[in-house]
Formats: structure tokens, C-alpha cells, sequence
């Protein structure tokens, strides 16, 4: 088996190039412990198996940021066979960065010269036979849409394998070079080290890169060879001025010799900076915004709610007529009953269309190029909420629904601000809440209905900055997230790709988040279902262990004005919030028409609306918290937007009847 | 004379001269390929004035003012545009 590692920098045609040799034989996950994705696969080329592992893209490999820290330790640790590099040779100066860096590391490597048919388009000419001399790595020229080029990838892989030496023809200054060299000399003789690639590591030790410089600490027992190999760092930190500079600029210009040698460009105005001239206009640039992101809204959920509903008719249909087979209460109850194995499926199916609807239309505008565009026209407002630009879009999206805004967060590349934008996009008020609230405030408000379920949006969008703020500040503290970032030419998006996304996300939706949301139906299902005294099954909820759970936990909320059931149904509304309304009905053993006329008699409106500000904030539905574990890929996070949201939603429900109390 | 690439206006042609800081900040902007020598154009601002686009190696990057007011800059030429 053949070990093959993509790198890359962003936007390159990886994924497309991954796609093309793996095919379906593919595993999308998660890096131990990131929210980054990891993507790993197997080919079969020309009879040679080979394990395809899809490293994230890059611009350099520093230990600065967690995207590079992977990449690198990939290569590093697990020792691939080959490394591909895959270039954009429409850009290909900056591309030719990370390569000499990958070279450093010692590795096979082999340049896949991307986006060949976008070079010529827009007046790129590169005399390969020559940069591959003057880099001593192949060059295979490929065009991965069109699967131009990956059998002689192929072939090369499998060549390179095979070959004996690496040619390493980079030269950098005679100082530089002196510094690597001494540094070597005694890198040989740590055993701790044996199995790094030594010029590597020498250069890293010269940059003076934080997890080398860690490593060397750590590692190197014998405290004379430590103090060599500072000796010699100091010797170069005082010949030039910054190190860590000093080495960029011997990277690139080394990297302007050879292109100035094998690259010529004749550069016309693109049909691209046409676009963004009317997309990033002063005037018109932000209403194109909003206009896209309402088509995007509106592409998600009307094209997904069809499939959605026919999904759930089905199998309550489905259900329905089961409701008696085995004969065993209990078992049918958990197989076909309402929070039952069926049912549950049924669930996770009918998410299953709007996260493929979601993707399919995310990928068309990122492929397009349009979410870096989005990303730079509001990075200043979103900035000065502690978000950054992209952040709005699953915020957006996340008044459809969250599980839809939580995935919608893979857009945003950087892991702190991933992460504060996953966890607070539950307070972002979702279609099923509207759903429950309208008929409440309704009931209560009347004509003002409307100023109210405003003011529930307005509140949910307060706390989601203000907990923002709150974890930018002291948890991912003086982490300032740059916006260093390329706004890449425009290009015709292509279906293919968003549909091959939209399937990808959805097929992995039903598996992973599927597994969480079955888990914690049947557990619901069970307690709703199993007589307190008897154990045995019950149709009554009012015997249930829920309902011994609801009176138990009554007292905690009884200062909020709730009798029992209104905690029950709380309880409920953890499987999903339109459930709410559904289940409080039935507790008070009323239908869902009269609920709205029956519960304005019983309660007082301060209350209630204190009841739904709890409802808004407390805790996010199944779906969504399934989604934050596997967006998060940790418990922890899971755990902590579970438990700052039910604090949050109990001490602003004892706020609002307090303020209440006043009017 | 030197000044902040900040500073800049759509249009502005200028020669990165240094990089003011260590760090990741400065260290991202380096790799992007902004050392000393390299020839940078202002492109545009955004709607609200940050971040700023530029034109570097043949490619379009974006800076906010912050990051941008770390690279010292001199300005070579005014090109009306
Ligand atoms: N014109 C052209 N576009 C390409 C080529 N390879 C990839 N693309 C497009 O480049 C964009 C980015 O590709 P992707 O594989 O997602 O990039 P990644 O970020 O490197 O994984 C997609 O829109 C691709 O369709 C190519 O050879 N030519």
C-alpha cells in the first residue's frame, strides 16, 4: 500500500483531485480533538493500492495556525510515501511557497500543476520541464474537473515510491545554508531526533519556531548538545537582524528565481474583476449581499421543506399502521410509537434534505467565490460584535433552523471563531420555535403578537453577541483571529461538486448525528412510556418517570410561575421545540385548537412570555446538539452550550418576571 | 518616505519595506508573500472603509487596516483609477 499526503494551499482543486482517486472509497471526520476536517480515502491505480490522506489546505507551514500544525505533524509523524503537492498555476508564486517548504521536510514530492486550463485562460505560460529541473521535483500538469492528468499523477506516485534518492536542489543564502549545515551536524547526534528529517528541523530551530523550540527542550537530555545548538541559533540571530524573516524572504527569493526563470505573464483584466467591481461596490456591494444571502435563505428551506414533510408523512403513516405488531406494548412503543426507533429515523431522515439543500447551495457560492466576498463586505460590523465576517452567514441561516447554521459554521476557517459561532447559534430563534411562539403570543398579545416574537428575535441575537464577546475575551483570549486572506479569481461553480458536497454532508449527517439523536429519543421514549410504580408499559404520561422527573424538578422552577406539566413539557421540547406547544396541550388534557384559548386563562402574560424567553435560550433540540457534537468533535463544547444555556435561559426567565413585576 | 500601507488609497501602487511586529500576525502576512522588495497595489476598500484589498504576486489579498498598518510601506507611483 502506497501512503499518498495532499497538501495545499486553500482553494487549489485538492478536493477535486482527492474526489477523482478516491471516488466513493472516502472518510470524512474530524482531527482527533479540531474542528477541522480530515478527509482520508483509498485508490487503486494501476493495480497499486494506495491509502489517499487529504491534509487541510495551508498557505505556509508555521506552527502559528492549527490547519499548518496538522499538515506538518502529518508529514512529519506519520511519514507518508509521497507527498503531492497541488499547486494553482494560475497563482503560482505564492503556491511555490509551500512547496519549498514541503521540501524541506525531506519528503517524496511530487507537484500537481492544477487549474492548467485557468493558467492559459488568463495569460500564465510556465515552461514546466524546466521549473522541474530547477525544483528537482515531477510535475504532472493537471485539470482536475476534468480528470486531466491523474493517470500520469498516477504513475508518478507509484514511480516515486519506488525511486531511491531525494534530489534536494534548493539553495538558500550561504548563511543560512552555513547555519542549516552546523545545525545538522549536531541534530545527527540527538537520538531523539532519529527519525526527523534533520534540515528540516534545523530550519525550524533557526526560525525559531514555538513547537520545535519546544521539542528541543523537552527531548534533548544532554544538556551540552542543547547549548551547542544555541550557540549556534544565537551566531545566526546576530548575523540577521529576524530570524523568522530572514528565512520567508530566502523562501521567496529563491521562489522569484526560478519564476522569474520558467513563468512569464501577460495579465488582461479578467471578467473576475469585473464581477467584483459591482460585487464589492461602495454602494451596491452590501444590498447584493443581503439579496444573496435571502436567496440562499430561500433556496435552503423551500426547496428542502417538500422532502421534509413528505418525509415525516411517511413514516408517521408508517407508524401508525405498525402501532400494534408485536403485540409487546412496550416493544411497540419503542419500534413505532412516537418517540420510537421509526419515528426516529424518520426524524433524522427528514433533516436529512435541508442539510443536503443547505451544502448544495453553500458549495455553488463558495466554489463560485462569492463566501470570501461575503467575508470581506462584513468583517467590520461582524467584527465589532467579536464575530468575524463570515459568521453571518450561519447565523442567517440559523433562524431557519440551527442544525442547518451549526453546519453552515464549515465556512469559517478559523477553529476559535468556528467554534463561538457553533455553540451560540442555538440563540438564533429557528423556525420551530416561531412556530410555538406564534400561537402563544397570539393567544396573549393579539395584535402585538408580532412586536413580540420580534422581540424574542432581538433577544436571542443580543445574547448570541454578548456570549461571543464573553468567550472571545476570556476563554479564546488575546487569540486575535487574522483576516489575512485571499479573495480567489471568480469561476463557474460546478453541480457536480455541490451535489457530490450535498451528499457527502448528508449521508454523513445520518450517520453520526443520527446515532446521537436516536440514542436520546429512545431514552425520552422509555421514561415517557414506563409506569413509576410498575415499571411496565404506559400510554399515560401523567404516571411516567417524566412526569415523576417534571414534579421533582418542579420546585426549581416553580419561582418562574410553571406548574408541572409546563416543566414536562420543557422536557420535551428537548426533542425537538415544536413539540412544546404539542405536549403541554396534552398534559393539560386539551386539544392543540383550544390550547391557545385555555392557556391564556390559566396564565398571566408576564409569566408566559418569561416562559418562552426560557423556551428561546434554554436548551438547543436534539438535532442541534448532535450537530454541535459533531461539528465540535467534543463533548465538551457539546456539554458547556447545553449548561451556559439552561443557566442563561432560568436566570433571564427570573429577569423577565422580575422586570415583569414592575410594568 | 516610508508610511503604513494603511495609509494607501484605491489605486496606490507602493514596495513593502518592512514588517513592523513578530508573531502570527506578521508571520501570516510574510507568508502571503509581503516582504520587503515586493511590489503591492491598493485595490479597494470595503463598503465600510476595512478590510482593504490588495494586489500582490499577481493575486487579490485582503488585510484589515490593523494588519495592514504593521507592513511599512513606500509609495512609488499615483495611478489615477
Ligand atoms: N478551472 C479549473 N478549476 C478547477 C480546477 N481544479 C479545481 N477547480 C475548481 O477550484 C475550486 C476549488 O476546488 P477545491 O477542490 O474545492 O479546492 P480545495 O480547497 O483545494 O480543496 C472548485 O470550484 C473547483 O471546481 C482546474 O483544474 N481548473
Amino acid at each position: 500500500m502506497i501512503r499518498v499526503a495532499l497538501a495545499g494551499n486553500p482553494n487549489v482543486g485538492k478536493s477535486v483531485i482527492f474526489n477523482n482517486l478516491t471516488g466513493s472509497r472516502q472518510h470524512v471526520g474530524n482531527w482527533p480533538g479540531k474542528t477541522v476536517e480530515k478527509k482520508e480515502g483509498y485508490a487503486k491505480c494501476f493495480g497499486e493500492e494506495m491509502y489517499v490522506i487529504d491534509l487541510p489546505g495551508t498557505y505556509s507551514l508555521s506552527a502559528y495556525s492549527i490547519e499548518e500544525l496538522i499538515a506538518r505533524d502529518y508529514i512529519v509523524k506519520e511519514k507518508p510515501d509521497v507527498v503531492v503537492v497541488v499547486v494553482d498555476a494560475s497563482n503560482i508564486e505564492r503556491n511555490l511557497y509551500l512547496v519549498v517548504q514541503v521540501l524541506e521536510l525531506g519528503v517524496k514530492t511530487i507537484i500537481a500543476l492544477n487549474k492548467m486550463d485557468l493558467a492559459k485562460s488568463t495569460g500564465v505560460e510556465i515552461n514546466v520541464k524546466k521549473l522541474e529541473n530547477l525544483l528537482g521535483v515531477p510535475i504532472v500538469e493537471t485539470v482536475a474537473p476534468k480528470k486531466i492528468g491523474m493517470d500520469e499523477l498516477c504513475r508518478k506516485i507509484i514511480e516515486m515510491k519506488e525511486s531511491e534518492e531525494i534530489q534536494m536542489r534548493i539553495r538558500y543564502s550561504d548563511i543560512l545554508e552555513g547555519a542549516i549545515h552546523d545545525l545538522i551536524e549536531i541534530l545527527e547526534e540527538v537520538k531523539e531526533f532519529r527519525d526527523y528529517a534533520y534540515r528540516w528541523l534545523a530550519i525550524k530551530i533557526l526560525e525559531g519556531d514555538n513547537a520545535i523550540m519546544q521539542e528541543v527542550e523537552e527531548k534533548i537530555k544532554t544538556v551540552s548538545l542543547k547549548e551547542r545548538i544555541y550557540e549556534i541559533k544565537k551566531r545566526f540571530e546576530e548575523k540577521v537582524e529576524d530570524t523568522e524573516m530572514y528565512v520567508i524572504n530566502e523562501r521567496y527569493r529563491v521562489i522569484q528565481e526560478i519564476v522569474s526563470k520558467t513563468v512569464h505573464v501577460s495579465k488582461k483584466v479578467t471578467l473576475s474583476d469585473m464581477l467584483d467591481q459591482a460585487f464589492l461596490d461602495r454602494y451596491i456591494g452590501i444590498p447584493i449581499f443581503l439579496a444573496i444571502l435571502w436567496i440562499l435563505f430561500q433556496f435552503t428551506f423551500i426547496v428542502s421543506t417538500p422532502f421534509v414533510d413528505m418525509i415525516g408523512d411517511f413514516f408517521a403513516v408508517i407508524s401508525n399502521n405498525m402501532a400494534n405488531v408485536t403485540g409487546i406494548s412496550h416493544l411497540d412503543y419503542l419500534l413505532f410509537g412516537e418517540y420510537g426507533v421509526l419515528n426516529g429515523i424518520g426524524m433524522i431522515l427528514s433533516f436529512v434534505p435541508l442539510i443536503m439543500a443547505l451544502y448544495f447551495a453553500l458549495s455553488l457560492f463558495e466554489d463560485f467565490g462569492y463566501i470570501s466576498r461575503a467575508a470581506f463586505l462584513m468583517d467590520k460590523l461582524m467584527r465589532k460584535l467579536g464575530l468575524t465576517g463570515r459568521t453571518i452567514i450561519p447565523m442567517i441561516l440559523g433562524f431557519g433552523c440551527n442544525v442547518a447554521g451549526i453546519y453552515g459554521t464549515r465556512i469559517i476557517p478559523e477553529e476559535d471563531d468556528r467554534i463561538i459561532a457553533i455553540v451560540t447559534n442555538p440563540l438564533m430563534m429557528c423556525s420551530a420555535r416561531l412556530v410555538a411562539f406564534a400561537i402563544i403570543a397570539a393567544a396573549f398579545w393579539g395584535s402585538m403578537a408580532g412586536t413580540i416574537l420580534l422581540s424574542l428575535y432581538v433577544i436571542g441575537i443580543v445574547l448570541a453577541v454578548s456570549i461571543s464577546l464573553v468567550l472571545k475575551k476570556f476563554v479564546f483570549k488575546g487569540k486575535a483571529s487574522p483576516f489575512i486572506m485571499e479573495l480567489p479569481p471568480y469561476q463557474v461553480p460546478s453541480i457536480k461538486v455541490a451535489a457530490s458536497q450535498a451528499w457527502a454532508r448528508g449521508s454523513l449527517f445520518f450517520r453520526k448525528a443520527g446515532t446521537v439523536i436516536l440514542f436520546g429519543l429512545l431514552v425520552l421514549g422509555v421514561l415517557a412510556t414506563t409506569d413509576v410504580t410498575t415499571l411496565s408499559f404506559t400510554d399515560d404520561v401523567q404516571n411516567s418517570i417524566v412526569a415523576v422527573i417534571g414534579k421533582m424538578l418542579h420546585p426549581i422552577f416553580a419561582p418562574l410561575g410553571w406548574d408541572w406539566r409546563l416543566v414536562i413539557a420543557v422536557i420535551f421540547g428537548f426533542v425537538a421545540k415544536e413539540i412544546v406547544i404539542g405536549a403541554t396541550a396534552m398534559l393539560y388534557g386539551v386539544t392543540e385548537d383550544e390550547f391557545a384559548s385555555f392557556i391564556a386563562q390559566h396564565y398571566d402574560p408576564v409569566v408566559m412570555y418569561a416562559y418562552m424567553v426560557f423556551v428561546l435560550v434554554y436548551v438547543p433540540c436534539i438535532a442541534s446538539i448532535a450537530a454541535i457534537k459533531n461539528e465540535t468533535g467534543s463533548w465538551k463544547w457539546t456539554l458547556f452550550t447545553i449548561l451556559y444555556e439552561v443557566s442563561l435561559a432560568y436566570l433571564l426567565g427570573i429577569l423577565v418576571l422580575f422586570i415583569g413585576g414592575f410594568i | 518616505m516610508n508610511v503604513k500601507l494603511s495609509s494607501l488609497n484605491p489605486g496606490d501602487k507602493a514596495v513593502v519595506v518592512r514588517i513592523n511586529g513578530k508573531g502570527a500576525i506578521a508571520r501570516r502576512i510574510a507568508d502571503m508573500g509581503l516582504i520587503p522588495g515586493t511590489e503591492i497595489k491598493v485595490v479597494r476598500k470595503a463598503p465600510l472603509g476595512d478590510p482593504i484589498e490588495f494586489e500582490v504576486r499577481g493575486y487579490y489579498l485582503s488585510l484589515r487596516k490593523n494588519e495592514a498598518d504593521i507592513v511599512l510601506v513606500k509609495v512609488k507611483e499615483y495611478d489615477s483609477l
